[in-house]
């Protein structure tokens, strides 16, 4: 049976699940004028029967995914000659590949050796069996947790609360996957980086001031000697940011200031969502921006004014960054501003303020904290921005605080780090892996602070 | 007219009129009962319709405010009294919806004149709210924030001494000469409430307007700001909005009571709360509804 039939079939039994105990507790009770004697409204004791039937058989539904396919393989492998059992993993799986694709029909029939073919309808056959198995096996399951429940129904037992647990171990596991899944990254980064840091010392890497990744294949290579000082990604990381920076907090901010303080109300419906709009635009858009106009354009000023600008230049990749980030900094700031609750206002005009005495010297003090954690925020997300600099920075690693200069950051290097093929634990890819961690420690670091500094600012009001 | 009682007569010093003119408003449905005129008038109100949109919150009314004297405006929830209050110093102009027709004069100017600068008008009718509502700053800095955008003070000890006498006159002094550098936010609502009185004289204005200004305090604090009120009343005129009649009573010589956008009727507060001329003031102070 196919899966998805089967799920479909679960899902209809638990429909079904659903009415039987429903009828079954107001059946219990004489009919609906009873049914204020039951511990919970009849529904929720429909809905524990069909949560009974449904979830214990959806779960060995998928645990039984997880493995069938290992299994099938092993006892495909199993029922081959000693010959091809003797072989090495990857001979095996090449193997194994011709048999899949033979069931898969992807190679004709013919130009398999026999043994192989044998083996994919042995494959064929084991697959079918699986599924038939779990098929039988979930639906009795579900079948049988449901009556169970349905059995139990009685009007004192307290459905609701049962329901009410399983929704909330529903809930948990979600927010577990997504605690656990960042926990994982952390993890497997962390290991890579200290595998990384056995090959170069850590003092190296953070204070080195030299950068070229190449490592020599064999030993007499040419240029064989790579360098693994990072503060040139970190300079030209901190400068591109700080240019951005430059752009989108005065920009943001008074953009935030106008909308909230100045702006009618159908002027405000127009501008804010154009402004969010920005927030929209794909990072590689901005990317062939900054590449194809920003930087040409950067250039040929500079020309004009007898200035050297390179065509990749940190200037032209943070003043696009720069205009990416508005939005961040403007809707937080926006919205911090707009919190400022009108009585704080009130008092400023009462006592003769003007309208700008009133915003600069009450409203925007007063929202400053929350101001400051959009503007960590939009640091954060400036120091991880990655398509941009890829196309307008450049890569080589100048240590250099000239914006006019090609520069390259921690994104850029590791996606040059990752991309074609690599040895997966030359100290060359490990080094992806190292900066991957400083970043996430950087970006960590700023989201907690500014996430602090906003709730602080936040319970001051409510 | 009703008589004014001797005690009364006392308590105002005599500024009280005792046979105002009757205005003649027949066309208006409802007719103030009782005097709307005042001797020594430093607001004058005529015609004053407020309109929120289409919704007509104040309804025709005329009213004078006299100088050196508390006038307590009562009336029902919803009736317009922070509405009208709000005219006086043109704080509804920051209402998008809101509109304001009719003349309101502050000594003798048209304070809805287009050449009138509300910023000006607001520094000369100060205002008290109903929460109290401390500028996130120092304690020194809440008080000095109106001298300070009027360059009331030339230098550093001028200004120590505005928002000293502010603070003594506001009798909060004593409670904060040491922490001065305090925020405003972390005294008590009482405290807040005469910081908030400080802050409003400091910028020595001839009307203070108070919106329900001890709705938030305890029985303590209450009898503080009404013992202060008793005091700037020697200086200033106030307006105060209230729900309680026995602080109305207390505090104020002239009474007007709101019913729906209207002005039903004015008085002295001891005519107004000893011998009701109109049905609906009766209705209210005896407690038959609002
Ligand atoms: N900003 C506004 N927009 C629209 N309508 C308003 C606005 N402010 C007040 N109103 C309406 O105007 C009327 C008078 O309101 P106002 O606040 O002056 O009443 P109030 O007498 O001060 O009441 P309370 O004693 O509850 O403070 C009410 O019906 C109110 O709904
Ligand atoms: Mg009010």
């Amino acid at each position: 049976m196919q899966t998805s039939t089967l799920v479909l079939v679960l899902l209809i039994l638990a429909a079904v699940a659903y009415r039987a105990g429903r009828m079954r507790s107001l059946a219990l009770v004489g009919g609906l004028k009873g049914a204020s004697k039951l511990h919970s409204r009849p529904g929720y004791y429909g809905l524990l029967t069909a949560l009974w039937c449904a979830i214990p058989a959806l779960l060995v539904l998928g645990l039984w995914h997880a493995f069938d396919g290992r299994i099938v393989t092993d006892l495909v492998i199993g029922g081959m000659s000693a010959e091809v059992q003797a072989l090495t993993p990857d001979q095996l799986s090449l193997v194994l590949n011709d048999v899949r694709n033979l069931v898969a029909g992807a190679i004709p029939a013919e130009m398999a050796s026999p043994e192989a073919r044998a083996a994919a309808a042995r494959y064929v056959e084991l697959q079918s069996l699986s599924g038939l198995a779990a098929a039988a096996l979930c639906l009795s399951l579900a079948l049988a947790a449901g009556a169970f429940v349905w059995l139990r129904i009685s009007p004192s037992l307290r459905a609701r609360n049962n329901v009410e647990t399983i929704v909330r171990v529903a809930l948990i596991g979600c927010s577990t996957i997504a605690i656990f899944t960042t926990i994982g990254i952390v993890i497997s980064v962390l290991f890579e980086s200290i595998r990384f840091f056995r090959q170069v010392p850590v003092t190296e890497f953070l204070f080195g001031l030299q950068w070229s990744p190449q490592m020599a294949i064999r030993a007499d290579q040419v240029g064989s000697s790579g360098a693994f000082g990072a503060v040139p990604l970190f300079t030209g990381t901190l400068l591109i940011a700080g240019i951005a920076m430059l752009v989108a907090v005065p920009v943001g901010l008074f953009a935030a200031i106008y909308l909230a303080e100045y702006a009618r109300r159908r002027v405000r419906a127009v501008i804010k969502p154009m402004l969010e709009v920005l927030a929209g635009i794909p990072t590689v858009v901005y990317g062939f921006f900054a590449a194809l106009v920003v930087g040409p354009l950067l250039r040929e000023t500079g020309e004009s004014l007898g200035l050297a600008v390179a065509s990749e230049s940190a200037l032209a990749a943070g003043l696009v960054m720069g205009i990416m980030i508005i939005p961040f900094v403007s809707s937080l700031a926006d919205d911090m501003i707009t919190a400022v609750p009108q009585s704080m206002r009130d008092g400023s005009y009462g006592l003769g303020a003007t309208q700008s005495e009133t915003i600069r010297r009450v409203v925007f003090p007063a929202a400053l904290p929350g101001i400051v954690g959009g503007v960590l925020l939009a640091i954060s997300r400036a120091i991880g921005e990655t398509m941009i600099v890829v196309m307008a920075a450049g890569l080589g690693a100048n240590l250099t605080a000239n914006p006019l200069e090609a520069v390259t950051t921690v994104t850029t290097q590791i996606v040059t780090l990752l991309v074609g093929d690599q040895e997966f634990d030359s100290p060359k890819t490990l080094a992806a892996f190292a900066l991957g961690l400083v970043l996430f420690l950087a970006t960590l670091s700023l989201n907690i602070i500014a996430l602090q500094v906003v709730r602080r600012y936040r319970e001051q009001y409510e | 007219m009703a008589t004014v009682p001797s005690d009364m007569a006392r308590r105002t010093g005599g500024s009280l009129p005792d046979g105002g003119v009757q205005l003649d408003r027949s066309e208006s449905a409802h007719r103030t009962v009782g005097d709307i005129t005042a001797k020594n008038p430093v607001l004058v109100c005529r015609s004053v319709n407020v309109f929120y949109g289409d919704k007509h919150a104040i309804r025709d009314v005329n009213l004078d405010i006299a100088h050196n004297q508390v006038i307590s405006m009562i009336g029902p929830s919803g009736c317009g009294k922070s509405t009208f209050l709000r005219c006086l110093n043109r704080l509804n102009d920051t209402i998008p919806t809101a509109k304001v027709t009719g003349s309101i004069s502050l000594d003798g100017q048209d304070i809805y004149d287009k050449r009138q600068d509300p910023v000006q008008l607001r520094a000369r009718v100060g205002m008290v709210f109903q929460k109290p509502n401390p500028f996130p700053k120092s304690v020194y800095e809440n008080v000095a924030y109106g001298p300070r955008i009027h360059g009331l003070a030339g230098d550093r000890t001028e200004l120590d001494e505005i928002v000293q006498t502010s603070l003594q006159r506001a009798g909060l002094w004593a409670e904060v000469k040491d922490r001065l550098d305090a925020p405003g936010t972390a005294l008590s609502g009482g405290q807040q409430q005469r910081l908030c009185i400080a802050r409003t004289i400091a910028v020595n204005p001839e009307v203070i307007l108070m919106d329900e200004p001890c709705s938030a305090l305890d029985p303590i604090a209450t009898a503080r700001i009404e013992d202060l009120i008793d005091e700037l009343q020697q200086n200033y005129a106030i307006c105060i909005v209230t729900h309680s009649m026995q602080q109305a009573a207390r505090v104020s010589q002239r009474t007007a009571y709101f019913h729906l956008g209207d002005l039903i009727e004015v008085g002295s507060t001891d005519q107004i709360f000893t011998n009701p001329r109109h049905k609906l003031t009766e209705d209210y102070i005896t407690g038959r509804f609002g």
